[in-house]
């Protein structure tokens, strides 16, 4: 349950909201879900429902709607390469492709030992700043932007390596 | 330009911090604006500015404050920081580094139409940008700049960050308070407009991030003063994202006025290998296609001017194309984009869309016949004015100018 696992957390962000409007709270709550495993599990989504007091279809449809949320899952680490129109004209398709090769995956693939899967995504706000990608983990996301291969690949390795 | 007054940041090294914002002049526009004006006082000043909205529309600020009723409560403030039309990267920067004049800005706003609540919704990849906003809000209330009895008067103001989660859809003002009330992130039906019935059904401003970084300055320095810098018709300085095919992509704070030419090349350094530019995207993906030729390129980026050439400047997110790319590869890359965050309910848009990108990959993959580029004009053409938002709007723009504009680029 999520509010016996982090009861501080539930509660400030029920409090961002009126409190006859928690419905508000689902998106930040699917944050929180997602914390442990990388996605939102069927206890979860069951569990928030209860909490915001709507159905779980509901809930569902917001997990399906937003790309930031999961119902399946994926490497330990999403590598999200944008490919959009700015980062492509400055070569983030072949990034991509090289970097594929590199890791042994297609797009939308997860590496042999589970830690990466790499993703194709829509523009990240961060055009001039190509070829970048975003890491989304249990932990959160953060930007890696003027990306090389080799650069991203010993970033990979570094990765690997703090899990050991 | 020496002095900056949007990317401060870039003057003041430092003014992310709450002592060097205010030891730089930080929050005396927010303190003269709850001690010594009445909420009106400063929606006429923002009006009288000429300040018009920087997230793509364009529409005066204060005439947007001025449409909330005063029979209807509580009042919202909403600052619309989901910054994802391809080629936009402005907002980002305004929050990173300079956030206490955003921050300001939002709270000026919402005295001035009477919020006790206000919001800011980033885009969910914004995820450490939250963090670090919160982390700001929650110096501003230790310093007494947010809470209770603020100035030792009877207003109060809380600000809140709130995540989305990857839906370009939601940077639409009413997808966007759908989606912060728990929902899918699709558009409602206009009117009853946000001013009247926005957020939990009541009055709603919604601002994009620089449009409100904007505020402290004309509240400090005036409407006049700001009214001086820019074009009579765009007043005020702009954040121009430059990107594509340039040596030096990346945020220009510049007056309204500066050509497309001096945007590329005093700033951005040419084009790269110093190719012949082709074409410019003035407002990201949402932009009909501009032919580069020296019209156009001396042509001055105001909210009229742009308009003249066929084109909107939107939140001025400038892609150049140069003549090693051709046009259909472009607007095959727009179409994806536009497929993949059509939100689905209008069916010209979802269903126009889906068609779009299964010509243009046709065309892309060798069947660049005559039929299949007329057809996928035509498709664009029906789709225009069939949907309740503007992005089934934005999606045929770029493929309806670029067969039109480019038919070389079409042919084998």
């Amino acid at each position: 349950m999520l509010a016996e696992k982090y009861p501080q957390e539930v509660k400030k962000i029920l409090a961002k909201y009126p409190p006859e409007q928690k419905r508000s709270a689902v998106m930040p709550l699917l944050y929180l879900a997602q914390r442990e495993s990388g996605y939102v599990t069927k206890e979860a989504l069951k569990d928030i429902a209860a909490m915001l007091e709507i159905t779980s279809t509901e809930v569902v449809s917001i997990i399906g709607f937003y790309t930031l949320f999961h119902d399946e899952k994926a490497g330990k680490y999403r590598m999200q390469v944008c490919t959009d129109l700015p980062c492509a004209l400055r070569g983030a398709d072949k990034f991509l492709e090289e970097l594929c090769g590199n890791l042994g995956v297609k797009v939308g693939g997860t590496t042999a030992d589970g830690m990466v899967t790499v993703e194709a995504v829509m523009c990240l706000a961060a055009c001039d700043k190509a070829p970048m990608f975003q890491l989304q983990s249990a932990d959160g996301i953060e930007y890696h932007e003027n990306m090389t291969v080799d650069r991203t690949m010993e970033l990979v390795e570094a990765l690997r390596k703090s899990k050991a | 330009m020496s002095q900056y007054f949007l990317l401060r940041h870039r003057d003041i090294p430092g003014i992310g911090k709450i002592d060097v914002y205010k030891k730089n002049g930080g929050f005396e526009a927010f303190k003269k604006a709850v001690t010594s004006m009445k909420p009106a006082e400063v929606t006429d000043a923002v009006k009288a500015s000429g300040l018009r909205g920087r997230g793509g529309a364009g529409f005066p600020a204060g005439v947007k404050w001025s449409f909330i009723p005063n029979n209807i409560w509580p009042h919202y403030v909403v600052a619309n920081a989901d910054e994802s039309e391809p080629g936009t990267f402005k907002d980002r920067e305004i929050m990173e580094s300079n956030p206490y004049q955003f921050l300001e800005g939002v709270a000026i706003a919402a005295y001035a139409v009477g919020a006790n609540a206000a919001y800011v919704y980033l885009r969910g990849e914004f995820w450490p940008v939250a963090h670090f906003l919160d982390e700001k809000i929650a110096e501003m209330e230790k310093a007494g700049f947010l809470g209770d009895k603020l100035f030792g008067t009877d207003y109060s103001l809380r600000i809140h960050t709130h995540l989305g989660a990857g839906a370009y859809i939601c940077g639409e003002e009413t997808a966007l308070l759908e989606s912060m009330e728990g929902k899918r992130g699709q558009p409602r039906i206009r009117p009853p407009f946000p001013a009247v019935y926005g957020l939990y059904g009541k009055p709603t401003v919604v601002n994009n991030v620089e449009t409100l970084t904007n505020v402290p300055l004309i509240i400090e320095k005036g409407a006049d003063w700001y009214k001086s810098l820019g074009t009579p018709d765009s007043a005020g300085v702009k954040i121009f994202s430059l990107s594509g095919r340039v040596k030096k992509p990346g945020n220009y704070e510049l007056p309204f006025g500066t050509t497309f030419r001096e945007l590329i090349y005093k700033y951005g350094g040419g084009i790269i290998d110093d190719r012949p530019v082709k074409a410019i995207m003035a407002a990201g993906a949402s932009s009909t296609m501009i032919v580069a030729d020296d019209k156009a390129l001396d042509t001055p980026m105001d909210y009229a001017s742009v308009r003249a050439l066929g084109a909107d400047l939107g939140s001025a997110s400038v892609i150049v194309i140069d003549d090693t790319v051709s046009i259909d590869w472009v607007i095959g890359k727009t179409i994806h984009f536009f497929e993949h965050e059509s939100c689905g309910k209008c069916t010209p848009c979802r269903e126009g869309c889906y068609w779009m990108l299964h010509l243009i990959e046709r065309i892309e993959h060798g069947e660049k016949t005559k039929e299949n580029v007329e057809l996928l004009h035509s498709v664009a053409k029906q789709m225009q004015n069939k949907c309740l938002c503007p992005l089934g709007e934005f999606s045929t723009m770029a493929v309806t100018t670029a067969i039109e504009r480019f038919p070389a680029d079409f042919k084998d």
